[in-house]
Formats: C-alpha cells, sequence, structure tokens
C-alpha cells in the first residue's frame, strides 16, 4: 500500500530546516523518517510524519512550499543483504527507483526503508508477489 | 502640422520654444532658479540647439513645486487637473488651461484618425476617468474630432462586453493588459469577433510587446496602435502609432523631444537609444522644460511611409531606473519577467544580483518556487533551474545563474518588490 510523504521546499541556508522542525513540533507532530537532499542552493526535505494534514496546513501557514508524494515504506527483511532482496524484486520488475531513505524504529528490531518509484502501483505488486512486508499508515503510527 | 516641411517646422518650433522659455522663466519661480543657477537666460535660445543649455526638470522637481507650483498662469485660468497616481511619493500633478485642453483633443483626435476613426466611429473607452489622464484625455480627442465617445471607464467588464455588442462599438480605448483581458472573456463566453464591431484599439499607459499586438490583432481582429505620454508633459497622445507601425509619431509642434545619455547627459544623435527628454512648446498651464521621462527609446526623423514628416520614437522598452549593463549588454527587468513568463506554473517573483567577482559580472536571478513547480525529486528540481536559465539566456543574450527560493522569501518594500540588487562598485 502506498503512504503519503510530505516534502518540504527549504533555501539552503541557516535556519530554515530547522525552522520547518520547529514547526511541525509547535504542532505536535510526530516525525516517523526524515532525509534530506540538498545542493549549495537549496534542498528537499522529505517527511513521513503523523499527521499529514496538519503537517500540511502548518507548513504552509509559516509560508513553506509543500507536497504529497506516493512512496512505500518497507521493512527489511532480518538477513544478510535484507535489502538487495528488495532491491531485486523490484529490479526483476524493471521498476525505476527514484530515491530511498531508511529508518530505524524502537519497536522492531529491523530497519525500515521509505522508497520513491516511478511506477507504485507496479512496485506495489512485485513486492508483495515478493513476499516483503509493506508497512500501512497504521502500522507507521504504532511504530 | 503633420505633413510640414521640416525646415518650416524648424522654425516653428524655435519661436515657440523660444516663448515658452520666456513665459516659464517670468512665471515660474522654479525655473527661474534653476536658470539663474546656471546662468542661463532665455534670450540664449537663438536656435533649437540651445535648447541643451537648458536644464532638466525631473519628476522629483514636479513633486517639491506639489499642488500648483508649477503652473504658469494664474489659477483662474486652469479649467482642469491632473495627478499621477503617487505609487512612489506624493503625486505630480498638471494644470491645464482651455487652450491646453484643445491641444490635448488634438493630438489625440490625431491617434484616432491614425486608427482610422472618423466622426461616424464609437469609441468604448475604457480607460479610468478621475485624475489619471487616461479617461479625459481620449475623452477630449473623441469630442475633438466628433466621433461618439462611450464614457464607460476601466472595469466592470460583464457591462464592457454587452456595451461592446449592443453599441457595437468600433473603437477600443484602453490598456492592452486589459485589453487581453477583454479578449480572454470574449473568447470564454463564445463571443465571436463577428459578434463585435470593433475595428482598431488605440493601447497605452503600460510597457507592452509586438506579441501582445499580434495576439490582440488576432483575437479581436483589430488594428492595435500604441499610445505614448505621460501627466507630466500633457497625458497620453505625445506619440501615437500610425498604421505603419513603425515607430509612434511625436506631435512635435506641441512636444519637443530629445534623446539623452542618462549618465552623461549628452544629447543623443537620431537613431541612438537613450532616454527621452521632452519640452512642451504650446502649453500654458504648466510649460514643462527638458522633463527627464526615464523612458528609453530612440528617434528617427526619417519621413514614414504614411506620408507624415513628425519624427517618429520607438516602443518604449524600458525605464532608466531599472536599466542594467551587464558585461556591456543593456538587460532589463522586464526581459527576465518575458522569459519568467514563458514557464508554467512559476510565479513572476523574481531579484537580479549583480556581482563582479572578478573583472566579469555575474548575474544571478533569485526566483521564488511555487507548489505547482515543486517537485520531491532533486533532478526535475534541477531541471527547472535550467529551464529558467535557458529562457532568460535566450532573452538576453547572457548566461545567469538561476537560485530557486523559498515563497514570500524575496524582498518587498512597501509591498513593490525590489527587483535589482547590484553589488558592483563602479568607483
Ligand atoms: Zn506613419
Amino acid at each position: 500500500m502506498n503512504i503519503k510523504q510530505i516534502s518540504v521546499f527549504i533555501e539552503n541556508k541557516e535556519g530554515r530546516l530547522k525552522k520547518a522542525l520547529e514547526t511541525l513540533g509547535n504542532a505536535g507532530i510526530n516525525i516517523r523518517a526524515l532525509s534530506i537532499a540538498d545542493t549549495t542552493k537549496f534542498g528537499i526535505i522529505r517527511l513521513i510524519v503523523s499527521d499529514n494534514e496538519k503537517a500540511k496546513q502548518q507548513l504552509q501557514k509559516d509560508n513553506f512550499i509543500v507536497k504529497e508524494t506516493d512512496v512505500i515504506v518497507v521493512e527489511i527483511p532480518d538477513k544478510p543483504n535484507g535489502l538487495s532482496i528488495i532491491l531485486d524484486l523490484l529490479d526483476k520488475g524493471e521498476i525505476n527507483l527514484e530515491y530511498l531513505y531508511a529508518f530505524t524504529s524502537n519497536k522492531t528490531e529491523q530497519a525500515i526503508v521509505v522508497i520513491k518509484l516511478e511506477d507504485v502501483e507496479k512496485g506495489i505488486k512485485y513486492l508483495e508477489e515478493g513476499n516483503a512486508t509493506l508497512l500501512s499508515q497504521e502500522d507507521i503510527d504504532n511504530l | 502640422m503633420e505633413t510640414m516641411n521640416i525646415d518650416d517646422k524648424k522654425e516653428h518650433q524655435l519661436k515657440l520654444l523660444q516663448e515658452t522659455v520666456k513665459k516659464a522663466y517670468e512665471n515660474v519661480p522654479f525655473y527661474k532658479k534653476k536658470f539663474d543657477e546656471i546662468g542661463v537666460k532665455p534670450e540664449d535660445i537663438k536656435e533649437l540647439k540651445d535648447i541643451e543649455k537648458l536644464p532638466f526638470t525631473t519628476k522629483t522637481d514636479l513633486r517639491e513645486s506639489y499642488p500648483f507650483g508649477m503652473f504658469a498662469v494664474n489659477e483662474e485660468e486652469i479649467v482642469e487637473i491632473h495627478t499621477t497616481s503617487g505609487t512612489t511619493g506624493k503625486p505630480t500633478v498638471s494644470g491645464y488651461t482651455e487652450r491646453d485642453i484643445e491641444i490635448w483633443g488634438e493630438v489625440i483626435a490625431r491617434a484616432i484618425t491614425m486608427a482610422d476613426g472618423t466622426k461616424k466611429d464609437i469609441i468604448q473607452n475604457c480607460y479610468g476617468y478621475g485624475l489619471f489622464t487616461g479617461g479625459l484625455g481620449i475623452h477630449h480627442g473623441g469630442y475633438k474630432l466628433g466621433a461618439t465617445v462611450i464614457p464607460i471607464s476601466a472595469g466592470n467588464t460583464n457591462r464592457q462586453i454587452e456595451i461592446l455588442k449592443d453599441f457595437q462599438s468600433t473603437i477600443l480605448t484602453c490598456t492592452p493588459s486589459y485589453a487581453m483581458y477583454l479578449a480572454e472573456v470574449l473568447e470564454k463566453e463564445g463571443i465571436e469577433k463577428e459578434d463585435i464591431n470593433l475595428k482598431s484599439g488605440i493601447f497605452g499607459a503600460e510597457m507592452w510587446t509586438e506579441e501582445m499586438r499580434e495576439e490582440l490583432e488576432r483575437k479581436l481582429g483589430i488594428i492595435a496602435l500604441n499610445i505614448y505620454g505621460l501627466t507630466e508633459v500633457i497625458g497620453p497622445g505625445v506619440a501615437t502609432e500610425c498604421k505603419i507601425k513603425k515607430g509612434l509619431h511625436i506631435s512635435d509642434d506641441h512636444f519637443y523631444p530629445e534623446i539623452i545619455n542618462s549618465k552623461t547627459k549628452k544629447t543623443l544623435d537620431e537613431g541612438q537609444k537613450g532616454e527621452l527628454v521632452l519640452t512642451t512648446i504650446t502649453r500654458e498651464g504648466m510649460p514643462v522644460i527638458r522633463f527627464r521621462t526615464k523612458d528609453i527609446t530612440s528617434i528617427t526623423w526619417e519621413k514614414c511611409e504614411c506620408g507624415r514628416t513628425t519624427p517618429r520614437m520607438s516602443r518604449v522598452t524600458g525605464r532608466t531606473d531599472d536599466m542594467l549593463k551587464i558585461r556591456g549588454v543593456i538587460v532589463f527587468p522586464s526581459q527576465i519577467e518575458r522569459a519568467l513568463l514563458k514557464i508554467d506554473g512559476l510565479s513572476p517573483n523574481y531579484q537580479i544580483i549583480v556581482t563582479r567577482p572578478g573583472n566579469l559580472d555575474e548575474i544571478e536571478v533569485k526566483v521564488e518556487a511555487t507548489e505547482s513547480l515543486f517537485s520531491d525529486e532533486m533532478k526535475e528540481m534541477e531541471e527547472i533551474e535550467k529551464n529558467i536559465a535557458l529562457q532568460i539566456h535566450k532573452e538576453i543574450g547572457i548566461r545567469v545563474d538561476v537560485s530557486l527560493v523559498e515563497s514570500e522569501s524575496l524582498p518587498r518594500s512597501e509591498g513593490k518588490a525590489v527587483r535589482v540588487v547590484d553589488h558592483r562598485k563602479f568607483d
């Protein structure tokens, strides 16, 4: 199943990342996962949070540019080369991977990855056929 | 007047200039003071070229004379007053005698005639009526010609369209951007150009482009002509375009034009681009001597294919106060804006930052990102920056460094955007 990720555009200058995180913190929003892609000039913060609607609203109120994107959140199998198993499944389906980032949770031992695919539906199909553990929004909320 | 032999005209202009200078010196303390400061007397004007000895008048001068300090006649002789909007400070006031209004009507009547207008025409005048010179200026011109003027003023598009259809107006007068808006609404409502009866439009009061002209002509089925003027000098009608569309004929029997280099203030030759300077040579209420318009144009005295001998100025492409010289190339913020408008989903909120790290000028253009173009993928964002840089390069011929910045992050002073930051040191 697909999960909504929130992306925020920030200029690569002091205090902007902090400001965005403060906006979320002040609104009582929990950040489950976070990654930053940046150039020398700007950055994109990608976030999995507890309440997308509220997060979006609060960020927009503070003049941030926000976008929601469909991603997949997968638990990495507790085996050697766990991540490769996942990537092999996607390769088999010839599904292009745009980016991924990993995070861990206190509740499970496993690492969890957020994956952005060119074709989300197809990716879900191949991962499910390969018995990968896809997390739902509810699973994420309970992490 | 419009087809007068050039030598006869020069003689005529000299006489009028001498009278104007004398009147201004004797009746307006501002001019007396300014002339005395540099030791020039009205008698020093012996030929037209001597105008270069006279001091310039700037918008600041007019502002400091607010409200009636520049009037050269008793207030009882003033029959009408207009002002600028005063968006960047105190407004400037323009006072007209009965004869001034007649002259104003005359020069605008020329514009209407150039647009094929006669007393049989119905002019839908959607320039704003009021202190703004657009509405009443066109009104006086239509009146002078004997045409029917519909003083509908600006706004209320539904009513405009109803009148266009019901009265079968033949000439449209408004700003080019409003004409464009009207055309779009007509299109949206399924009203064909055959349902209305427009044959021409006289558009001015803001800068516009040849591309806009083509679009207006196609959409409305009209000839779209440019009109130029400014409140400080008289209002619209200083220069008006004929159907040849190769520049705007300056009514130089009333307004004497010069082109100067805005930095050195030296008068430039025919065809050279520079700042337009205007001197009124017939105005009674408020003569203006060597007014610096800040508008960039060039002038040709070559006889026009339409037969008129009046000088023609090229379409105004920029203002001296926002002109930049980058690596020797002249760049106007309006060009950057035009490039940005070509990209879907982009807001034209930008800032140009000029630096000279070594010996070469560098331009950075900061553009505010928008929700509609923001992507969570880096390569797409970099693609957008590249595309913006490409469009700007096409427009100005110089490579620029584009940076996307957060929305509403660019400085605005009193609601007006600060478009240019020049960090170069020229001393
Ligand atoms: Zn002509």
